[in-house]
């Protein structure tokens, strides 16, 4: 069977000016990551900020270009297709409905215009496509005919989501989805997400922050840190029996709505992460509560078997 | 216990918007009180007319509005500048916007303590330096001359709350003080805040719509809804036994992992938080709530659901969902 996403190695850099005179710094966002998502699956990517997970999702989408690796889209490599076959194949979601939207455009010209951007598309066929797929997120024809301002967060989430859908594509990324809505309005996009999923045979990569909303959506996780994938197992493998360090106190950090239970004590200590500064040796050890001497010189290596993959001297 | 900061019958106009309709709350010392709710529902502003920081333009009425026992509602621009970061402080969401970019963490700190007490520079540095070190920030000397920017988000809601500390107060007011942070970063921030709490007795108001976080530090809960108080209670009886419909819903709209399964929906509330306009009545939740009956357009009864705990519905308490 063919993966849906496939990456294979991949890395992108930046340079980053630190000031005027002083020479440019190499900063490597994505480094060595490699995977595949069998079609139907979601890939729930979690990590801190800064470890690298939009920019993962901004290569996979073809918004970057790598500095090396290869994206393999339902069996096509990504820098071979052009951009309209991409986003037939591929679309986004992204964390912020009020800037992702066209302030000046009515919500049916805005998912209208995947349509017409393909450009051999009949103006009633537009019409129809545009009609289904408000309806299936479950925006009426009205709210159609608005302006971005006149909706409400959740709405304009829905809005962007039947943007997405309107080429019907097999694949689609949603960086941070939920992240900018209210809980009550999260919990009905998260149900919408997975309703689609179901009945149109979607695969997505999940991006979130939040541990919560991946457990309950994606049936694979991926736990980013510092620009490397650190441990990669099926969802119910890796909430049960988390096997990275840094997996550990993510899971440790995560707030249930339990009383009684307290604040936990994470052990990360106060030292940040810093991607133009990854330290030696395993990238995590600074932080690490369980770290050994082995980890400040040499760097793990990924090891894969049946449960998935982790990166860690200890695991 | 006595009560740090009283708040009776809270109401706020802005414009043409009633934002907080009538709200109580009460803080007392050495408590965490948790304000709870969506955006939009009047949480923020109910904590910013206490600290007489409301927008131009709003109006703000109380019955009574008492801090240490003294009531502060009439007080004037000057006298509550007094108060403000002396004996009352505040943190915000994002520390970026509310530090000063143009100013070093320093200067920022110091002026507080000189303003306020009229303390000498040496003094004041001395006084932040320790600060910044209370709070578990390494190298303190280094950080004061440096400016915001040069900070990660961390510790930058660090130098926020050690700046709220400088005067020693006796109340915090923090709205959502780790909601821009990553969750590693914000449970080491709780877990301070409920540290320095315990060692300074203080009376924490803190307003966040993660009812994670409500339960793990909060000893009471007010969750507000258009504007009012519409369920009040100790946090243990409050996720016990919620009340109200709206609380009843948002605890369902929240994802626990190993509880819900996946694919299986998660509950939710239909619709969006209304805007009240001044002059309505009855029930701001009715629209949404599967339970409403004409009688949600009436007065609704504030009623008593145990000891200490308090809930704006028409609905009997310990009432069930008909099937």
């Amino acid at each position: 069977m063919t993966a849906a996403i496939e990456v294979r190695g991949l890395r992108r850099e930046f340079r980053v000016r630190q000031g005027v005179f002083a020479p440019p710094k190499r900063v490597i966002a994505v480094d060595d990551v490699s995977f595949a998502v069998p079609p139907g699956s979601v890939l729930g990517v979690v990590g801190e900020s800064g470890c690298g997970k939009s920019t993962l999702a901004r290569l996979i989408l073809g918004l970057l270009e790598p500095t090396a690796g290869d994206v393999v889209v339902d069996g096509q490599r990504l820098s071979a297709m052009d951009r309209r076959a991409r986003a037939r194949l591929i679309q986004p979601v992204f964390q912020d409905p009020f800037a992702s939207l066209n302030p000046k455009r009515r919500v049916r010209d805005i998912v209208a215009m995947p349509l017409i951007a393909q450009g051999d598309m009949a103006g009633r066929d537009i019409d129809r496509r545009v009609a289904e797929a408000l309806e299936r997120v479950g925006l009426s024809v009205d709210q159609g005919t608005r302006y971005p301002a006149q909706l409400s967060g959740g709405q304009r989430q829905r809005v962007a989501i039947a943007r997405a859908l309107v080429l019907r594509p097999r694949i689609v990324v949603c960086d941070e989805p939920t992240s900018a809505l209210d809980v009550s309005v999260q919990a009905q996009i998260l149900n919408l997400l997975a309703e689609l999923r179901r009945d149109l045979g979607l695969t997505y990569l999940f991006i979130s922050h939040n541990l919560a909303v991946v457990e309950h959506i994606a049936t694979e996780v991926a736990v980013m840190y510092l620009g490397r994938i650190v441990e990669r197992a099926e969802s119910e493998t890796l909430f049960a029996a988390p096997r990275h360090p840094y997996t550990r106190a993510l899971l440790a950090s995560v707030l249930t709505p339990e009383p009684g239970l307290g604040v936990p004590d994470v052990g990360l200590g106060d030292v940040m992460p810093d991607p133009a500064n990854i330290p030696p040796g395993c990238r995590f050890h600074p932080r690490c509560p369980v770290a050994v001497g082995q980890c400040s010189t040499e760097a793990p290596r990924p090891a894969n078997d049946a449960a998935g993959l982790v990166e860690c001297h200890l695991a | 216990m006595t009560a740090l900061l009283e708040v009776a019958d809270l109401r706020v106009t802005i414009g043409s918007t009633a934002a907080v309709r009538g709200a109580s709350i009460t803080v007392n010392k050495g408590e965490t009180h948790c304000l709870v709710g969506e955006s939009g529902c009047g949480k923020s502003i109910s904590a910013l007319s206490v600290m007489g920081l409301l927008p131009r333009g709003s109006r703000r009425e109380t019955t009574a509005l008492r801090f240490a026992g003294q009531e502060i509602g009439g007080f004037n621009e000057r006298e509550m500048s007094r108060l403000r970061g002396d004996r009352m402080a505040m943190i915000f969401q994002e520390p970026m916007t509310s530090l000063n970019p143009a100013y070093t963490v320093g200067s920022q700190m110091t002026e507080v303590l000189r303003r306020h007490r009229g303390a000498t520079r040496v003094q004041a540095v001395d006084r932040a330096a320790e600060l910044l070190a209370r709070v578990g920030i390494t190298a303190p000397g280094l950080r004061l001359g440096q400016f915001p920017h040069q900070l990660s988000g961390g510790l930058r809601q660090r130098v926020m709350i050690a700046m709220a500390l400088m005067c020693d107060p006796e109340l915090l007011i923090a709205d959502e003080p780790t909601t821009a942070l990553d969750v590693t970063v914000q449970a080491q921030i709780l877990r301070l805040l409920a540290t320095l709490q315990k060692d300074l007795g203080l009376g924490i108001l803190l307003i966040t719509h993660d009812l994670g976080i409500v339960a793990r530090v909060a000893d009471r809960v007010s969750v507000m809804y258009a504007g009012e108080v519409v369920e009040s209670a100790p946090t243990a009886a409050l996720f016990a036994a919620p009340e109200h419909p709206y609380t009843r819903g948002l605890l369902t709209c929240v994802p626990v992992p190993g509880k819900v399964k996946r694919d299986e929906p998660l509950g939710s509330i239909p619709g969006v938080v209304p805007r009240i306009q001044p002059g309505f009545t009855g029930c701001g939740f009715r629209d949404r709530c599967a339970q409403a009956t004409p009688a949600c357009a009436g007065t609704i009864p504030r009623q008593r659901a145990g000891a200490d705990h308090e809930t704006l519905c028409v609905l009997p308490p310990g009432w069930k969902a008909a099937a």
